[in-house]
């Protein structure tokens, strides 16, 4: 079993380096660092640009086998390089990290829960009016962007502010600034703060895992063991939970370790939407300002999400599913 | 009803029924109308008792069980009524229902892989069974599953408590079934083909391993079945449903030997036997069950029943008291009376087919062609392990030494169980391509003889044609009847005329109409789509008809129809066959030769009736003793060789007998003796009486009479 894991994680260490080097000669061979220098008024003199450009690792003057060499070797030490305006991206990347999991983290783990639950309840009540209205309102969450829903959602949280007279939800940033107050009353201002956020996440995976949990329990509900737990005397209701949701679980593992992923390319509207500055709102900015080395940065923090998630859903799997455990 | 011979109120409890069944109805609700699933049901169940309910598909069978436990799903509509010592359970609520459930009736399922929750150890399932109705700690309930896992047999028990369902073997998980059914010692179990999944070395295990525990716990016993010779060794009663209802029932013996409804004389009838020579044809059942939507009035069996008259169209016979029979022999028919006078031979009571002698009947077999060959043969296949990077890290060895002739006119028959070999063996044939060691024969033409010219190999595809298992899985549901049978025609480049002129003809030769080949499969019944099969195989005029499994997803009734028209193309065709079949019965029936498979070799060769009225190697004979006789005196009366434990995987190379694991005789031979099959792998000798061609493979055989 832990075999079968490390052999795992060893095989996605790798796909994760070849998927960031590509991304890396993609990333050099289009974006044009140089521009971003020589485009400045007055345009500064060649031999400085070629300077700060070699500073950064980014001259294309430099073949691009060499560039990609120091790159990796400053890698080896963990070094992310310079970004673009030559400050260093680690300093940019960690904080910026903090903030988009504080931002949507909660709103995964609600968006699983809840969307386990829906869909077991559903499928519990399959046809019954709960059911049919859960599917409409699964689909017309699914169907919408979030930028949409959160947009919603703010408009929603203007009215009730108004109504109420005071400011009960604040949807602006991480934390009110200057806050003055005891813990109390910072961590219920960050408590208000990500509220709306964490709500237009968790609609839209509540929409997507509901459904497919009911899908999976749809399955388990037929199955030949629940009849039997029946048999053996289990009332409906522990039998499907003991019996029915540890099995109905096992293909979502997959599926709640790629949707993360899902929330994470949403992040970079969710972030712009509230005001977080998180990695999705700093990649957009680096595109722009072809930054070679911040993108190549968050492509490997991606990278490492994608191959993390897989990892997860594997041991997920092996908890979850003993046929896997003793395959191996 | 209730039973008035006292045989078997042997347990306490005297005359005060167990269980009582009266008027029970269950019908489902579907958009086209009410399909009454069961129509009215009665019967009694005393303490200690075993009723074999027997009954094909749609019968109404498993429902009943699955009433009697409460577990019908809620939209079925449920009628009469089900008491267990005095008290209703018809309408019971949940909670009562889940106390009686797993502690007074507890229930054996036919598939005991699916039946397990995957995620949770046998050990765990079992306890959980202890610890709902008698809220043990987990370490008593923990004891108590190693406990009941030693009952049922279970070797290393205590270790094997903690293994997940899918490490145990079919069998091994069947028993474990059965130590959750008995674990709190209730009063009746409820077994629903329990063994039909199962190989017949293996389902005698299991039967026994349920008479056993059944004893121990002092339970009343239900045995559903399809298959009226597995019930008729050990029921004391069986019940005989057809369309909803139970149409006969009586003590086994009474049942067997006189019967008192035309359908059960059928079944007996359609039933091949273990122990009679092969030669005779089935009855034959004529149609199908009815529909129980919107079923006509009238006795249900009146479409194919042979003395039907206008009373049985017109009202529904009751089940009484037959004539000339014990007390509680019940009959649903308006005739038996007829039957107890003419003494219901089923040959008599139904049309019985002629079978035409076929032009090679006298020929002796050393003067035909061989048709197929097949010495020696190997087939390994590379053992993978590894989750991304497959290596290879051994051998299957899936055939390591199958020998096989067909002469012209012949049938051989293939038996062994799963993992013998078999599949792999007809692949290797239809497969028309060198061996990997050996030689494949096939009319004379040896497969292994370099690179087969495309024309030699056309050749031998029409030659050699196959029949599969499941008409369904081998029918394409969306292509028209006359395609399918065409297909083999256009392959072989048949001219559009011919074909069109050939398909109505094989559609007649095979008993389908021909008006409807504009069908497509879904539209037939499981019997008329292997007849299709049947049509489709002989449509390039082949030799050899290789069968793998025809039969085996049929009713008795309708696997009587397919096995005689076999017979009858045979004869009429002068085709070969080689028929596979776990069923040695159905073997014995249709074959002239059989040839005897146990993990991957070929043990015992010899004409069907000396094989198995004089077995000779070992395993053979342990078949031959597993596989029920439909007659209970005589079923009791038999010698009963159990196998001890599954057949070993086929992954080594395995010097001396593969069989020595399991064989009976090895563990009574002497150190020296023992040397010799551990160490020198026997080879096919001829061993049987004089004058006969039958080979064993086995170092000491011993000649044994067991049907
Ligand atoms: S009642 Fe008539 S149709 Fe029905 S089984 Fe008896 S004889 Fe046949
Ligand atoms: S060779 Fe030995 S082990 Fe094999 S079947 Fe014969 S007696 Fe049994």
């Amino acid at each position: 079993m832990i075999r079968y894991l490390s052999r795992r994680l060893v095989y996605y260490v790798i796909l994760a380096f070849i998927a960031t080097s590509l991304t890396y000669f993609l990333a050099s061979a289009t974006f044009d660092p140089r521009a971003q220098y020589s485009q400045r008024n007055p345009a500064p003199p060649v031999s400085v640009v070629d300077a700060k450009l070699d500073h950064i690792g980014v001259n294309d003057k430099t073949p691009i086998l060499v560039r990609y060499g120091h790159w990796v070797g400053d890698l080896a030490h963990g070094d992310l390089g310079q970004t673009i305006r030559d400050t260093s991206v680690n300093q940019e990347f960690w904080p910026r990290l903090g903030v988009s999991l504080r931002l949507l983290l909660a709103g995964s783990i609600v968006g699983i829960l809840l969307g386990v639950l829906v869909g077991v309840w559903n499928a519990v009540r399959q046809y019954k009016l709960s059911d049919r209205v859960t599917a409409v309102l699964s689909f017309i969450l699914i169907s919408t962007p979030v930028f949409l829903t959160a947009v919603f959602l703010k408009i929603g949280a203007t009215q009730l502010n108004s109504t109420l007279g005071f400011q009960l939800i604040s949807f602006t940033g991480e934390a009110t600034p200057n806050l003055q107050g005891g813990l109390a009353a910072i961590a219920g201002d960050r408590f208000v703060h990500l509220l709306l956020p964490t709500i237009s996440i968790a609609l839209g995976s509540i929409a997507i895992y509901s459904r497919y949990q009911r899908a999976t329990m749809l399955d388990v509900l037929q199955a030949d063991y629940i009849r039997t737990a029946r048999a053996k005397g289990l009332r409906q209701r522990p039998a499907i939970l003991k019996h029915g949701l540890r099995t109905a679980l096992i293909p979502m593992t997959t599926l709640f370790a790629y949707g993360f992923l899902g929330v994470l390319t949403g992040a970079t509207f969710t972030e712009k939407i509230f005001g977080w500055n998180g990695l999705g709102a700093w990649f957009i900015d680096s595109v722009n300002a072809n930054d070679v080395n911040s993108v190549v940065a968050y492509t490997l923090f991606s990278a490492f999400v994608v191959l993390f998630a897989g990892f997860l859903s594997d041991v997920l799997n092996a908890i979850l599913d003993p046929r896997v455990r003793t395959q191996s | 009803m209730t039973l008035t011979d006292s045989s078997t109120s042997r347990a306490a409890g005297g005359d005060v029924p167990l269980l009582e069944v009266s008027g029970l109805t269950v019908g489902f609700p579907t958009p086209d109308g009410v399909v009454e699933a069961v129509r009215g049901i009665d019967f009694t169940l005393r303490r200690g008792e075993v009723l074999g309910i027997v009954g094909e598909s749609g019968s109404g069978k498993s429902v009943t069980s699955t009433a009697i436990l409460g577990l019908l799903p809620p939209t079925a509509r449920i009628g009469g009524s089900i008491r267990l010592d005095g008290t209703e359970l018809v309408g019971a609520d949940d909670r009562s229902m889940s106390a009686i459930r797993g502690k007074r009736i507890s229930m054996v399922f036919q598939d005991p892989l699916s039946a397990f929750t995957p995620v949770y150890t046998v050990g765990q399932q079992i306890a959980e069974t202890v610890r709902i109705h008698r809220g043990s700690s987990k370490e008593e309930a923990r004891a108590r599953a190693i406990e009941l896992l030693e009952i049922v047999g279970i070797p290393d028990a205590p270790r094997r408590v903690d293994s997940f369902p899918h490490e145990f073997s079919g069998g091994m998980r069947q028993r474990a079934m059965i130590a959750m059914a008995i674990a709190n010692d209730p009063d009746v179990i409820l077994a629903d083909e329990p063994t039909t999944a199962l190989d017949v070395t293996i389902q005698a295990q299991v039967i026994a391993v349920l008479r056993k525990a059944q004893q121990e716990a002092g339970a009343a016993l239900v045995f559903v079945s399809h298959d009226l010779g597995v019930i008729a060794g050990f029921a004391d009663r069986i019940a005989v449903m057809y369309a909803g209802r139970i149409v006969e029932t009586a003590t086994a013996e009474d049942l067997f030997t006189k019967p008192r409804m035309p359908y059960t004389v059928g079944l007996i009838g359609a039933l091949p036997r273990l122990d009679q020579r092969s030669g005779q044809p089935l009855v034959p059942i004529p149609g199908t069950p009815p529909s129980l939507l919107n079923l006509p009035t009238g006795c249900p069996f009146a479409a194919r029943c042979p003395l039907v008259t206008d009373e049985c169209r017109s009202s529904e016979p009751p089940l009484a008291q037959a004539e000339g029979v014990l007390g509680g022999h019940l009959a649903a028919c308006h005739h038996s009376d007829e039957l107890a006078r003419t003494g219901a031979d089923p040959d008599e009571v139904f049309d019985l087919p002629e079978l035409e002698a076929g032009a090679l009947d006298g020929v002796p077999r050393d003067e035909r062609e061989t048709v197929l060959h097949v010495d020696g043969l190997v087939k390994t296949f590379p053992l993978r392990r590894g989750a991304v990077f497959k290596r290879t890290v051994g051998q299957v060895w899936a055939v390591d030494g199958v020998d096989l002739d067909i002469r012209e006119g012949e049938t051989l028959g293939l038996v062994g169980e799963s993992g013998s070999g078999k599949s792999t063996t007809l692949h290797e044939i239809m497969d028309l391509r060198r061996p990997e060691q050996g030689s494949i024969q096939v009319l004379g033409t040896d497969l292994g003889a370099g690179q087969l010219d495309g024309a030699t190999v056309r050749r031998l595809r029409s030659t050699v044609s196959m029949v599969f298992q499941d008409p369904m899985a081998s029918l394409d549901p969306r292509q028209p009847v006359s395609d399918i049978i065409a297909e083999p025609l256009l392959a072989a480049g048949t001219p559009a005329g011919d074909v069109a002129r050939r398909v109505p003809a094989l559609m007649k030769m095979v008993g389908l109409d021909s008006s409807a080949a504009s069908r497509f499969p879904h539209e037939f019944s499981g019997g008329q789509r292997q007849r299709i099969s049947i049509a489709r195989a002989l449509a390039a005029s082949p030799r050899l008809v290789v069968l793998d499994e025809p039969v085996s997803a049929l009713d008795v009734s309708i696997q009587a129809g397919v096995l005689n028209l076999l017979r009858e193309l045979k004869a009429k065709l002068g085709l070969s066959y080689l028929f596979v079949s776990h069923d040695l019965s159905v073997i014995r029936h249709v074959a002239d030769r059989v040839s005897v498979m146990y993990l991957g070799r070929t043990v015992e060769t010899g004409a069907v009736d000396e094989v198995f009225e004089h077995p000779l190697h070992p395993y053979t004979q342990a078949l031959l003793s597993a596989v029920p006789v439909p007659d209970p005196a005589r079923e009791r009366a038999r010698e009963h060789i159990l196998l001890p434990g599954d057949p070993p995987n086929p992954t080594e190379k395995q010097v001396g007998c593969r069989f020595r694991g399991r064989c009976p005789v090895f563990a009574m031979l002497g150190a020296a003796e023992k040397e010799r099959c551990a160490t020198e792998v026997p080879l096919a000798l001829p061993h049987g009486r004089d004058g006969q061609d039958h080979t064993a493979a086995c170092h000491f055989p011993q000649e044994k009479q067991l049907v």
